[in-house]
C-alpha cells in the first residue's frame, strides 16, 4: 500500500444536490440504498483508478474523494479540509437552478481557503472563475445529479452549466441511483477517467514527463483550436 | 372622502405589501431553491399582504384617517379573507403537496385523498375549541367567532412559546459573561486531530478498496502492477473477515470525525461570538442584554402573580402612563392629544418589530430544516403559522390600547373572551421562559464539558 501514490479530490456543492450519492456510486461502482443523512463534516471514499488505461505507461493511484458536507451554517469549520487538494469536483442539481449559481460561490470559499484565516465571509461577487484558469490550474469537473428528475421536467436539459465555460472544465450529467450512470465505456465515465487522469498528471508531472510516450488523448474533444498534438 | 377611494387607498396599500412579501421571499426564504411552484409564492405573499393590512387598520383607527365606515367593513372583508386562508387554504395546499411527495400514492388519488386530509384538519380544528371556555355559547355555527376563537388559540400559543425563548436567549446570546475564551492553540490541535482522523479513516479504506480487487484481478492485466498484487496477496491471509473488520472501524473513525468536526463548529463560533462581542455593535447588544434580563425577570414575575392572584390588568400602558405623568410628577400634559400619539408609536413599534422578529425568526427555522424535496411545505406551514400569529398578535393587541381605540377590535372580533387570551398567554409564556432556561443551562454546562474534553485531548 506504501508504493500506490494517491491524490485528493474534493467534492464541494450545495447541501442535498447528491454529493453523497455521487462518490459512493464512484468509488464502489453501485447506487447508494436508502436516502443518505444529510454529511456532518467530511466523509471520504477511495477509488483505485487506473491512470493511463490501456497504454504501456499503466499505473494505479488511489484518489481520494473527500466529500464535504454543504450546509451553510458549518462553513467556518469545513476550511480545514480544502488543504491541499489537487482537483475539484463541483456538483449541482439539474433541478435546482440556484445550486448551479451557487457553484461560482463554492469555487470562491475552496480557493480563497489562505485568506480566510478570518471568518468573514469573501465577496464573492468580486471573484472572476476566469483569472482561475490561468492562475492555479487545480482541474476542475463539473457534474449535474438527479437527472431522472430533469427529464420529467423539461426536454432542454443538457445545456453546459455557466461556470463549466468559464473554467474550461468537462461537465457530465448523471442519475446517481442507476448503477449504468457510469458504466465503462459510457461517455461520462470517460470525461471522469480523463479528470481524474489530469489531477494526476498535474500532482506527478515532473515524473509522468520522462515516462511519457505518446501524448495521452487529452485534449482532443475540446475545442481548442491553437493546440495540435503529434505522435513524436 | 368616499368609500371607493377609501378602498383603493388600501387596495394600493396591500399591493405594496404583497410585492413586500415576495421580495422577501425570493430573496431571503428561497435563496437556494428554484421555484417549481408559482402558486407557494403566490399563498406566502398573499398572507403577509393580509396580516400587515390588518395592523394597517389598526393604526388608521388610531390616527383617525378614512371613514368609520370603510374602515368597519375593510376589517370584515379582511378578517374573513384571511381566516380563508389560514383554515382552508393553506392547510389544502400543504395537505396537496405532502400527498404528492409520498412516493406511493398514484396521479389519479392525489386530489381525493388531499380532500380527506383537508375533512381531518378541519375536525381536529373544530375539536381545539372543547377543553378551552372560548366563548359564550350562544353563537352559531359557522359565525367569525368561532373560527378566530380557535385561530386565537393556536397563534397565542405560538407568541408565547417564541416570546419566551427569545426573552431567556436573547440575554444568553449576546451577554459577555456566558462566552468562553476559545484559544487558537486549542483550535489548530483540533484541527490537527480531525485530519489525523480523517487519514486514519483513508487508511482502512484504501484496504478494504485493494481487498475487494484482489479477487477480480485476472491473470493477464498490467504486467508492471500484478507483483504489487503478488505481494500482497501474500501477506493478507483471510480476506472477507478482514474487510468487514476494517469497515467496522471504519466507521467508527467516521463517527468520531464527525464528532471532533462539530466540536470544531462550536469552538469556532464561540471565536466569532468573541470577536464579534469586541465591535461596537457587540458592546451595545451586550449592554441591552443586561436590561433584557431584567425585563425577561420581570415579564416572568409579573406572569406568576397574574395567574396566581388571577388578575388582568384593566388599564393599558398608555393610559397608566400619562396618569403617572399627569398626578405623581405633575406634568401639565393634554392627555386626549398625547394618549393618540403615544398609543400610535408604541403600536407602531409593536407591529414593526413583532413583524421583523418573526419573519427573522422564520427565515433561520427554514435554513435549519428545509430541503430541497421539502422547501414547499416548509414554506406553507410558514405561511400558516405567519397568518395565525398576526390574527393572534391584533387579538392580544387590545390590551395595549386605550379604551376609545379598543372598541374597534371588540366589534369586529366579537364578543371572545379576551381575558382567557391574556391568561393563556402568561401560563404558556412563562412554561416556555423556564423550559428555555432549563434547556439552556444544560447545553451550556455541556458544552463547557465538551471544550474542556476537547483541549485536554488536545494537548
Amino acid at each position: 500500500m506504501a508504493s500506490i501514490d494517491k491524490v485528493r479530490v474534493i467534492v464541494v456543492g450545495d447541501s442535498g444536490v447528491g454529493k453523497t450519492s455521487l462518490v459512493h456510486l464512484i468509488s464502489q461502482g453501485k447506487p447508494l440504498e436508502g436516502s443518505p443523512s444529510w454529511t456532518v463534516g467530511c466523509s471520504v471514499e477511495v477509488k483505485l483508478h487506473e491512470f493511463r488505461e490501456g497504454t504501456p505507461s499503466q499505473k494505479s493511484y488511489f484518489v481520494e474523494l473527500w466529500d464535504i458536507g454543504g450546509s451553510s451554517s458549518h462553513r467556518n469549520a469545513r476550511s480545514v479540509f480544502y488543504n491541499p487538494t489537487h482537483g475539484i469536483i463541483l456538483v449541482h442539481d439539474l433541478s435546482n437552478r440556484k445550486s448551479q449559481q451557487n457553484l461560482s460561490k463554492w469555487l470562491a470559499e475552496v480557493l480563497n481557503k489562505d485568506s480566510a484565516t478570518s471568518s468573514r465571509s469573501i465577496a464573492v461577487d468580486q471573484y472572476d472563475p476566469e483569472q482561475f484558469v490561468g492562475s492555479t490550474q487545480i482541474p476542475i469537473l463539473v457534474i449535474g445529479t438527479k437527472l431522472d428528475l430533469v427529464e420529467k421536467l423539461r426536454a432542454n436539459s443538457r445545456r453546459t452549466s455557466a461556470i463549466a465555460e468559464e473554467c474550461g472544465a468537462d461537465e457530465i450529467f448523471v442519475d446517481c441511483q442507476q448503477m449504468r450512470a457510469l458504466a465503462a465505456g459510457s461517455s461520462s465515465a470517460i470525461k471522469l477517467a480523463r479528470f481524474f487522469d489530469k489531477v494526476i498528471e498535474r500532482k506527478y508531472q515532473t515524473r509522468e514527463a520522462r515516462d511519457r510516450v505518446s501524448p495521452f488523448t487529452v485534449d482532443s474533444r475540446r475545442s481548442r483550436p491553437f493546440k495540435s498534438y503529434h505522435n513524436d | 372622502m368616499g368609500f371607493l377611494e377609501d378602498s383603493c387607498i388600501i387596495l394600493i396599500s396591500q399591493v405594496g405589501f404583497f410585492v413586500g412579501g415576495w421580495v422577501f421571499f425570493v430573496k431571503k426564504l428561497f435563496r437556494d431553491y428554484e421555484v417549481h411552484h408559482a402558486l407557494v409564492q403566490l399563498l406566502f405573499s398573499a398572507t403577509f399582504s393580509l396580516s400587515c393590512t390588518l395592523f394597517e387598520l389598526i393604526i388608521f383607527e388610531i390616527v383617525g384617517f378614512l371613514d368609520q365606515s370603510t374602515r368597519y367593513f375593510q376589517w370584515h372583508f379582511v378578517l374573513y379573507l384571511i381566516l380563508f386562508m389560514t383554515i382552508v387554504l393553506v392547510p389544502f395546499y400543504i395537505g396537496y403537496f405532502i400527498v404528492r411527495s409520498i412516493s406511493f400514492v398514484r396521479d389519479r388519488w392525489v386530489r381525493p385523498l388531499t380532500i380527506i386530509v383537508w375533512l381531518a384538519f378541519s375536525y381536529f380544528f373544530w375539536r381545539l375549541g372543547d377543553p378551552f371556555p372560548l366563548l359564550s355559547p350562544s353563537k352559531g355555527l359557522f359565525s367569525i367567532e368561532q373560527a378566530i376563537s380557535r385561530v386565537g388559540v393556536i397563534g397565542v400559543t405560538i407568541m408565547a412559546v417564541l416570546s419566551g425563548f427569545g426573552a431567556v436567549n436573547y440575554p444568553y446570546t449576546s451577554m459577555a459573561y456566558f462566552m468562553r475564551k476559545v484559544q487558537d492553540s486549542d483550535v489548530q490541535s483540533l484541527e490537527r486531530k480531525l485530519l489525523q482522523t480523517m487519514d486514519m479513516i483513508l487508511a482502512k479504506k484504501k484496504r478494504i478498496a485493494l481487498a475487494s480487487k484482489r479477487p477480480a484481478v485476472a491473470p493477464g492485466t498490467t504486467g508492471g502492477a500484478s507483483g504489487l498484487w503478488g505481494l500482497f496477496r501474500s501477506s493478507v491471509s483471510a480476506p472477507t473477515e478482514n474487510v468487514r473488520q476494517l469497515q467496522s472501524e471504519a466507521r467508527g473513525l467516521e463517527e468520531l470525525s464527525r464528532q471532533l468536526f462539530l466540536e470544531l463548529h462550536s469552538m469556532r463560533n464561540m471565536q466569532e461570538r468573541v470577536e464579534w462581542a469586541k465591535t461596537w455593535q457587540g458592546k451595545y447588544f451586550n449592554l441591552l442584554g443586561y436590561f433584557f434580563s431584567l425585563y425577561c425577570t420581570w415579564k416572568i414575575f409579573i406572569s406568576t402573580i397574574n395567574i396566581v392572584f388571577d388578575r388582568v390588568g384593566k388599564k393599558d400602558p398608555v393610559t397608566r402612563g400619562l396618569e403617572i405623568a399627569v398626578h405623581w410628577l405633575g406634568l401639565d400634559v393634554d392627555v386626549a392629544f398625547w394618549s393618540q400619539h403615544v398609543s400610535f408609536l408604541l403600536v407602531g413599534c409593536i407591529v414593526v418589530t413583532s413583524i421583523r422578529g418573526l419573519l427573522l425568526t422564520l427565515t433561520k427555522f427554514f435554513y435549519a430544516i428545509s430541503s430541497s424535496k421539502s422547501s414547499n411545505v416548509i414554506v406553507l406551514l410558514l405561511a400558516q403559522i405567519m397568518g395565525m400569529y398576526f390574527v393572534s398578535s391584533v387579538l392580544l393587541m387590545r390590551m395595549n390600547m386605550p379604551a376609545e381605540y379598543r372598541t374597534i377590535i371588540t366589534q369586529v372580533l366579537g364578543d371572545l373572551q379576551f381575558n382567557f387570551y391574556h391568561r393563556w398567554f402568561d401560563v404558556i409564556f412563562l412554561v416556555s421562559a423556564l423550559s428555555s432556561i432549563c434547556f439552556l443551562y444544560f447545553a451550556h454546562k455541556q458544552v463547557a464539558t465538551d471544550d474542556a474534553d476537547a483541549t485536554f485531548h488536545a494537548n
